[in-house]
């Protein structure tokens, strides 16, 4: 757990730090946010020294627990020579950083803004080394892009940092993006994502298909985060961040986990052409940009950041190489460059709030007011030059002689040693400049504060500290090397290789030669700064962030016009869409087809039926043509529904038919009502382009349907309902198959289905209850319609029709578990004769001889059903069993009552509950004469 | 006969998809219907045609499939308060929007 613990302890901090700063806001508490900061990283930095005894055994620790094991995601933590070393690095730069900040933030507000965020990063800093899983991982890849972008953008009022967060953002989340590929990819080829099986598993993924795609995912997420050419622009333009994010983020620890990625998968996907090729050119390429561009900034931490890239470079250059030796020099300089390139950092930024400026063509000559940063200083950047007795010295030579052994490819073996050379006598001049021009080179030009102001002295506690580091690493790199570096590096190849042999390393003459090569030129190079300076500034002057923001105008453009292309808030242009979005693809995979005529023998042509089809499809075409007159419309509509009625009638289908007649009644006399608050025409306003594409959508709909239902027809039936047939008497206990089925077999789905129809009541209800229509009504002057609105011979037949309805629809009702019928037709049934008397009487002449209160009904119905199936339970049988037992009326016959009975009357009522709440509150907004009673 | 069923279903579906692509809400109402009457129509024929065998035990040697009856049934229920809602919906934007255009107001088509 304690490992867990070790990537969550700065979370607790951060919240600490939060609380410290809502209660004492202000400037002035910077002190005590700073003190309340450091107790998390610093308890982090004693536990992982606290393990490191048991990390030498070269024991790597896992704690695990299941989190979402369907996926493969646990909540992970492994800890070994590699981890350890990047966590002490986070951890303890980390520590220093926050004592630098107290005093860079003195006096601001800002300054517990920048603690919380500072612990948040550490944490997810952590959470990547430390994580076993590697989708764990990658969920404090993406947080450490997020933070950075937080940080970078920390002076969010300036537009410089706005625009370089922006820009790491979408680089390094970018890239990110891709690394999530590489690592789903991975995590299928392998079979899991822990990191332990991975490592495992080197035979199989370098032997799968995918191995390439995967490697170049991963190692786009690699690059992007570690600034490697061509994603290297970022960087600089991530040095809008305060100093300390500068030295900690970009140079420190984040800029070095795509360094930690590579390494860590190395075992598993390294020693490879593929993996040699990508990553050793890219780092080659990386190394020389960065180490060329570096001299010829100006502004200090633009030199910083792009020696920053050319240092990645190296490293990265180092993995590529992949021996064990290699790595052992990739990590050696890893270590060397955070402990040389923080405390530069650091210098960087107390010059800047000394003097106000950070362009070396002004500050020259600090050495007179700051000579213990010149003193504190020359360490670090005598380490970055390689110089000899530094520890950079040591790391460059080692890079010298690995590059000496490179020996396939062949175009290898004598460019990269001489490429390294030429970089390393870049890093020498840049160095050397950085070191002479701040703190020599003359007087110092125009400064915004000069003479500069006093930095506190503890200040430069935390650079002499890891210049104190630095110098140790280069005085007795043997000892460093075999206590800690050696751990990391056999986590990395998986082996147990032999220590590296430092003494040697001292007596090669080659990698010396070369080295004394790079600081002669270096040297030189520098001497000869001017006029080469002169040639550079005649080169065309490409601004990265120009480009980049173009970029993004693009893009953004692109996706506002597609979005007004496609959301115009046209619902037709939608509804287009969709039905493309359905036919093209349909369309697509059954081009070719040929099978539509299935096997079966084609029944004859009946005249009856082909009558009948005849008129439905006349009447179908005849409302779409008369569509803009609504009333014949309307009509020619309810002749198609009597004929899909008289369809069903025909085949077979009695309950269907029964249904469909009181639908139809029900749903014709709904819009009529609804028409007589409408216009009576609808304009032709459709263009003929429109009409063209309808009717091609339609024709298509329309051929799609006919063909599918041709070729489904013309093939032998294979149903699954033999089951329902054989057990509806013995199991449902009636014989009408269609009714046992609603109410017994699939009784759970009709218990929706009425609720979806009371639903839908009620929402009418609830619409028409504000909707008033009566002025509208009054003033459109339609009172012809109106002339005489309850013919007397309608008003004595429906009174007396009502009884016998109601008879009837209670003959349904009881019959329907056997004969054709059941609660949902008797329902309707009566639904239909009481809205007959609506019609005949008026709504007002209705509702005082009726009931007006329909919801209660509906919820009598739901709850009737509801309480059958529960029924059921409470007798020990699944939900909506039914038992029954027979019994015979004279007349009615024999039925059965079962408990499929009362779940039927439970439909029945919600059936009739909800029509008439619908009918009734459609038909209230008609009375114009009178209140009425309110309908609900 | 076949044939002049699939026929059927294909106009009852075309005339559906035309009308509900059609700008006042009315038609889309009447297209709705059209294509629900489709719909319902072709998952009925899905348990095959036959005359005269309705699906009760003992009444015909050779009852049709009821599966699909059933589902219809609930299904032509669910259409029909599914129209009555959508009509209650076009009336009230209606009132309220004064323009029965699908969009809510009277533009040409597509707000080009």
């Amino acid at each position: 757990m304690d490992i867990g613990l070790l990537v969550f302890l700065p979370v607790l901090g951060a919240i600490a730090s939060f609380l410290s700063r809502l209660k004492r806001p202000g400037p002035d508490h910077v002190q005590t946010h700073a003190l309340v900061a450091l107790i998390a990283p610093a308890i982090c930095l004693l536990l992982l020294l606290s393990y490191l005894p048991r990390i030498q055994t070269g024991e790597a620790l896992v704690y695990s627990l299941s989190w979402v094991p369907a996926i493969g995601l646990e909540l992970a933590f492994r800890l070994d020579g590699l981890s350890w070393l990047f966590a002490t690095l986070i951890t303890g730069i980390g520590c220093l950083i926050i004592v630098y900040a107290r005093y860079y933030f003195a006096g601001k507000d800002t300054a517990g803004r920048f603690f919380v965020l500072i612990q948040l990063f550490m944490t997810a800093m952590l959470g990547i080394v430390l994580s076993e899983n590697l989708l764990f991982m990658l969920i404090f890849w993406e947080l450490t892009s997020l933070v950075s972008f937080l940080l970078i953008g920390f002076t969010w009022s300036s537009r410089n940092a706005r625009r370089g967060a922006r820009m790491s953002l979408v680089i390094t989340g970018g890239g990110g993006l891709a690394l999530l590929g590489g690592i789903l990819l991975l995590g299928q080829i392998v079979g899991s994502y822990q990191i332990s099986d991975v490592l495992a598993a080197t035979d199989v993924i370098v032997s799968d298909d995918r191995y390439p795609l995967t490697l170049s995912l991963i190692l786009l997420g690699a690059f992007t985060k570690s600034a490697q050419a061509p994603f290297h622009l970022w960087l600089p333009h991530a040095m809008a961040a305060p100093t300390p994010v500068s030295a900690y983020l970009h140079s420190a620890t984040m800029v070095k986990a795509g360094l930690f990625l590579m390494a860590r998968l190395h075992p598993a996907m390294g020693d490879t052409e593929l993996w040699f090729g990508l990553i050793t050119i890219t780092g080659m390429v990386t190394l020389m940009v960065g180490a060329f561009v570096a001299m010829f900034m100006h502004d200090i931490k633009g030199l910083l950041a792009y020696s920053t890239i050319s240092h990645l470079g190296l490293i990265t250059l180092l993995i590529g190489m992949g021996s064990e030796m290699a790595m052992a020099a990739a990590l050696f300089h890893l270590t060397t460059h955070a402990l040389f390139k923080a405390p530069l950092f650091m210098m960087a930024g107390i010059v800047d709030q000394a003097t106000g400026s950070r362009d070396m063509r002004n500050i020259n000559g600090l050495w007179r007011t700051m000579p213990i940063l010149m003193l504190i200083t020359a360490v670090p950047a005598a380490a970055m030059a390689g110089l000899p007795l530094m520890s950079g010295y040591l790391s460059k030579k080692m890079l010298f002689s690995e590059s000496l052994l490179v020996t396939a490819p062949h175009w290898a073996n004598t460019l990269i040693p001489a490429w390294v050379t030429v970089a390393a006598l870049f890093s020498v001049a840049y160095s050397v400049r950085i070191f002479h021009n701040v703190f020599f080179n003359g007087q110092p030009v125009d400064l915004p504060h000069w003479p500069p102001r006093k930095k506190p002295f503890g200040m430069l506690v935390p650079l002499f500290i890891l210049a104190a580091a630095s110098l140790l690493m280069g005085l007795a790199p043997q000892a460093t090397y075999d206590s800690v570096i050696h751990l990391a590096v056999m986590a990395t190849s998986m082996s147990h290789l032999p220590l590296y042999d430092f003494s040697a390393l001292s007596g090669a003459q080659v990698p010396a030669m070369m080295s004394m090569i790079a600081m002669v030129g270096g040297i030189v190079f520098y001497l000869a700064r001017g006029p080469l300076v002169a040639i550079h500034r005649q080169l065309p002057e490409v601004d990265a962030k120009n480009i980049f923001e173009q970029i993004m105008q693009q893009c953004i453009r692109f996706a506002q016009s597609l979005v007004y292309r496609l959301e115009n808030g046209s619902l037709q242009r939608y509804l287009a869409f969709i039905l493309v979005a359905a036919i093209a693809p349909a369309l697509w995979m059954l081009s070719g087809y040929s099978g539509w005529r299935g096997p079966s023998e084609l029944t004859d042509l009946n005249a009856m039926v082909v009558f009948g089809a005849v008129i439905l499809c006349l009447s179908a075409i005849g409302v779409a043509l008369f569509h803009h007159q609504r009333l014949p419309a309307l009509l020619l509509l309810s002749v198609t529904g009597l004929f899909v009625t008289l369809a069903f009638a025909q085949f077979s289908a009695p309950d269907l038919a029964l249904t469909q007649l009181s639908v139809e009644v029900m749903a014709v006399v709904i819009m009529m009502l609804a028409l007589s608050f409408l216009p009576q025409t609808s304009p032709r306003e459709s263009g003929a382009g429109r009409i063209v594409r309808d009717l091609s959508l339609a024709g298509l709909a329309g051929t799609g349907v006919g063909l599918l239902a041709y070729a489904v027809l013309t093939r032998p039936a294979d149903t699954i309902s033999g089951y329902f047939l054989a057990n509806s008497v013995p199991g449902g206990g009636g014989t009408n198959v269609v009714n046992v089925i609603l109410v017994d077999f699939r009784g759970f789905d009709t218990l929706g289905e009425i609720t979806v129809l009371g639903i839908a009541a009620v929402a009418v209800f609830a619409f028409t209850r504000d909707l008033h229509l009566k002025e509208r009504v009054a003033s459109a002057g339609t009172a012809k319609g109106f002339a005489e609105p309850h013919p007397i011979i309608l008003q004595m037949v429906s009174r007396m029709a009502l009884p016998i309805a109601l008879l009837v629809s209670a003959y349904i009702f009881l019959r329907g578990h056997n004969m054709p019928g059941g609660g949902f037709i008797a329902g309707l049934v009566t639904a239909v004769a009481l809205t007959l008397q609506y019609m005949a009487g008026g709504l007002v002449w209705a509702q005082e001889r009726m009931l007006t209160h329909f919801r209660p009904l509906i919820g009598a119905g739901l709850l009737i059903a509801t309480a059958t199936g529960l029924g059921s339970w409470v007798v020990g049988y699944p939900f909506l069993t039914s038992a029954f037992s027979h019994m015979d009326w004279p007349l009615i016959g024999e039925f059965e009552l079962a408990t499929a009975l009362l779940f039927d009357l439970g439909v029945y009522t919600t059936v009739v509950g909800a029509t008439l709440l619908i009918l009734a509150n459609l038909g209230k907004l008609m009375t114009v004469a009178g209140p009425g009673r309110e309908v609900g | 006969m076949e044939l002049v069923i699939a026929i059927t279903l294909g106009v009852l579906t075309s005339t559906g998809v035309y009308l509900i692509l059609r700008a006042r809400t009315f038609s889309v109402v009447l297209g709705l219907t059209l294509l629900s009457h489709g719909v319902n129509l072709f998952l009925f024929s899905m348990g095959r045609l036959t005359t005269a065998s309705p699906a009760v035990v003992g009444l015909v040697s050779d009852p049709t499939d009821p599966l699909p009856q059933a589902l219809v049934l609930t299904a032509i229920v669910i259409s029909f308060s599914m129209t009555a809602f959508v009509v209650v919906l076009a009336l009230k934007a209606a009132v309220e929007l004064r323009s029965d255009h699908v969009d809510g107001e009277d533009p040409n088509e597509d707000r080009q």
